[in-house]
């Protein structure tokens, strides 16, 4: 895979425009000379306006800045789109299915499917979690599965991404930026909107409320506050959502029950939507350093007072080892075939596997187990000399660390650098909501690399946005 | 939507830093403009410090600075970090506040509210001189003005709304207040009728402080004269920066709040408390009782609405 020329999702090998980008391909072409650089700075001014930054952790330029945004859409065709959102919906019930089974009998342990040390001795693995009843018996229920394309019909799932994944409000600011700047290009093209979303997660979170909570359950958002790096999509969401944004003080628990501070006394609330993790959400029960926290509310989610969105302990099914089972687990809880695929994953501790990815170590990618963001990653193909042997000897020392797979030829999409248009690597993350129903928005966070040649998409790692587009039929 | 008391504390104080921003850039202009037209040796520099005065910045000033010359108050009342009431201080924390309670705020607000931080912020120090500060002064008015004419056009008129808009007027209250009780000394009944060179100089930074030296004419129809600028400023209804105008301000708000949430606080006897003290006084009565006195309290009792403000909503 690592050889082969990446997909073009826009042109064909013999030079012809791909159907579903056949309007933006005209598009473009009668754009005027400087237009597409005059479009890329009226959309850094919007975000920059709107105060749409992140942080990125260690920057010595200050702490926001603003995610560069690609002018040119990535576009999926329909039919492109309902088979990957029914491997979407395939994986996330299984992962669900998953997640109760482990926090309860762990029969799949039992069956042997996967083996127990993996789960048990994992640090992600919460053992508080054991024989909770969460409503509805959902776990995850926000969900960003990140997927890249290297074919036509060749979709693979990177990560499932089920604790607190980030990125939901620039897909709906790209597009907001998106009708702003090139409205004569929605008008040519028939796009499935994203806009109901904050909506779609609200009746999500209302239909996990606790019993008794009544007609219209009081959400929460809990964020860690301004300084966080998501604090601006923290905000965002709660404002879409008419919730109240919390921090940790904003919340007290008082009889096992879960209250707000508000200009008129305490509120009962029934849902948090926890953008704090795990290790810091209550330090009653896990950190008990933890300032972000609120004391006392896993008690409180224990005795069915409060649901916490989503549940402590997800990252079980997320984990970088227990990914390569994802297929087994969708075979043992639905019986069926696993719809999307996963990325052929070498285990370092396997002494043969291990010999093997030392050897051909330039040309695959190393990650680390807990490792996200793109930090504590190495990608072979664009690597130095250096570096190859830095991680190998980081492998040797401590093999059960890493993951290792083949470098993927990420697909390219048209994309406006300097003023011109070159392909750049994107990946792919849809967002998913699991209540009373698996709600999946019809596109999604595309992050590009901006970078020639680069692999990797992450905003701190100076990749981009793009606005993605899935046809309607 | 029930309001989180944290997000009430933020909507008042980013409010006050507003109006504080707008009334350092106001004071820094009179200071300003005074030095520039004294003619005498070591004039420039008095006028600067007993604008500093004015601010309440004097003592902090003297403590980094030994020379008090345009440059320098200018830098030290727009740029400086260190002084939390420089221009830029109120407007971080106006921002920072802000950003907490987003989604307190209309889209609008945010717009203004962040858009004066972002172009202040990447305003080099070095280049604002001269005109230029006049410039810059005057763009800080303007972005006050901007960020209450978003406020008032689109935000609900619902506790946040109260909260914001007592938190601007019982700033401004307090600004009054404090310039007035700075320059008390100046404003008292004296023997002679007619104020000397250094009166006038004195009256017209009051008034110029206060927005008010071109409105001082269309209400007394006469030339400056101590007892109608304390008068204007402390007893007047249609002076929108007089204490009494302020508390009442203040006052419709606080029984907004009242109304909003079906019950009377501490805070609404305080502002009443605050109000009555003005409304049922004149100025023959205030000088009688002493002008510093009657400021002293003024001062005080507006800090006791604050205070039970904070109390009375859950701010922490």
């Amino acid at each position: 895979m690592g050889e082969t020329t990446p997909f073009d999702e826009m042109y064909n090998p013999d030079g012809t425009v791909r159907e579903p980008y056949r309007a933006l391909s005209e598009w473009l072409a009668e754009q005027p000379d400087r237009g597409l650089a005059l479009m890329q700075t009226d959309a850094e001014a919007i975000f920059r306006k709107l105060g749409i930054t992140f942080a990125v952790y260690g920057s010595e330029e200050g702490t926001e800045k603003v995610i560069p945004f690609d002018v040119i859409p990535r576009i999926i065709a329909a039919n492109e789109w309902r088979k990957l959102s029914k491997g979407i919906e395939q994986r996330v019930k299984a992962l669900n299915a998953f997640l109760y089974d482990v926090y309860h009998r762990q029969e799949i342990l039992k069956a042997g499917r996967i083996p127990e040390k993996l789960i048990l001795n994992n640090a992600a693995f919460c053992p508080q979690m054991m024989g909770l009843e969460p409503a509805r018996g959902v776990y995850a229920h926000i969900i960003g599965v990140d997927i890249v394309r290297v074919g036509v019909d060749e979709f693979y799932v990177l990560e499932d991404n089920l604790r607190t994944p980030s990125g939901v409000s620039y897909m709906l600011e790209d597009r907001e930026a998106m009708m702003l700047l090139a409205p004569d290009l929605f008008q040519r093209s028939k796009v499935a909107p994203v806009e109901n979303y904050p909506e779609n997660l609200r009746r999500t979170l209302q239909s996990v409320a606790p019993e008794g909570a009544g007609s219209n359950p009081v959400i929460a958002v809990l964020t860690p506050g301004i300084y966080n790096s998501a604090y601006f999509e923290h905000s965002f969401l709660a404002d879409q959502m008419g919730a109240a944004l919390c921090e940790g003080h904003d919340i007290f628990v008082d009889g096992g029950k879960v209250y707000m501070r508000t200009t008129t006394g305490p509120e009962r609330v029934d849902v948090i939507y926890r953008r704090i993790d795990d290790d810091y959400l209550d330090p009653l029960t896990f950190k008990p350093d933890s300032m972000l926290g609120v004391p006392g509310v896993f008690d409180a989610y224990r005795a069915g007072n409060v649901t916490l969105v989503n549940a402590p302990g997800t990252g079980i099914a997320d984990d970088k080892a227990v990914y390569t089972y994802v297929p087994e687990i969708i075979e043992f809880y639905l019986g069926e075939k696993a719809l999307l695929n996963n990325v052929p994953t070498y285990n370092c501790t396997d002494a043969d596997q291990r010999a093997w990815v030392l050897d051909n170590i330039g040309d695959l990618v190393v990650k680390e187990v807990h490792g996200s963001g793109g930090y504590g990653m190495m990608v072979g193909p664009t690597s130095t000399k250096a570096q190859h042997a830095e991680f190998k000897k980081k492998i040797l020392a401590r093999p059960d660390n890493y993951i290792v797979q083949p470098t993927l030829a990420l697909s390219t999409c048209p994309t406006h650098i300097s003023g011109d248009v070159a392909p750049r690597h994107v990946d792919l993350r849809p967002y998913v909501l699991v209540g009373d129903e698996v709600r999946i928005t019809p596109g999604g966070l595309t992050r590009v690399a901006l970078k020639k040649g680069s692999l990797v998409v992450n905003s701190s790692q100076g990749g981009g946005t793009k606005d993605t587009w899935v046809l309607e039929d | 939507m029930t309001m989180l008391g944290r997000t009430a504390q933020n909507l008042f104080w980013m409010s006050r830093y507003v109006e504080r921003a707008e009334n350092m850039a106001r004071l820094l202009e009179v200071g300003y403009r005074m030095s520039l037209t004294s003619r005498r040796e070591g004039g420039a520099s008095e006028h600067l410090v007993s604008m500093l005065q004015a601010a309440e910045m004097d003592e902090a000033f003297a403590a980094q600075h030994e020379v008090a010359d345009v440059d320098t108050v200018a830098h030290f009342m727009m740029f400086d970090p260190a002084n939390p009431s420089s221009v830029y201080s109120c407007l971080q924390a106006a921002r920072t506040n802000a950003r907490s309670v987003r989604t307190a705020l209309t889209t609008d607000m945010w717009e203004s509210m962040n858009g004066a931080w972002l172009e202040f912020s990447q305003i080099k120090p070095r280049d604002v001189r001269g005109a230029k500060l006049l410039g810059l002064l005057q763009w800080v008015r303007q972005r006050s003005h901007e960020f209450r004419g978003a406020l008032l056009g689109t935000i609900l008129r619902d506790d946040g709304f109260a909260f914001l808009q007592a938190g601007n007027f019982v700033e401004r209250a307090d600004n009054t207040a404090r310039i007035l009780d700075m320059k008390y000394y100046v404003l008292l009944p004296r023997s002679s009728l007619v104020g000397g060179e250094i009166d006038i100089q004195q009256w017209t930074l009051i008034l110029r402080a206060a927005s008010a030296h071109r409105a001082y004419g269309h209400v007394y129809h006469d030339r400056y004269k101590a007892h109608n600028i304390a008068d204007f400023l402390i007893l007047r209804p249609e002076m929108p920066r007089s204490l009494v105008y302020c508390a009442r301000f203040v006052q419709q708000n606080l029984d907004l709040l009242a109304k909003l949430y079906g019950r009377r606080e501490a805070c609404q006897d305080a502002i009443d408390d605050l109000l009555s003290m003005v409304e049922d006084s004149s100025m023959d009565k205030i000088f009688a009782h002493g002008l510093h006195e009657f400021l002293d309290e003024f001062i005080a009792r507006n800090n006791r609405v604050t205070d039970t403000l904070s109390a009375s909503y859950n701010f922490y």
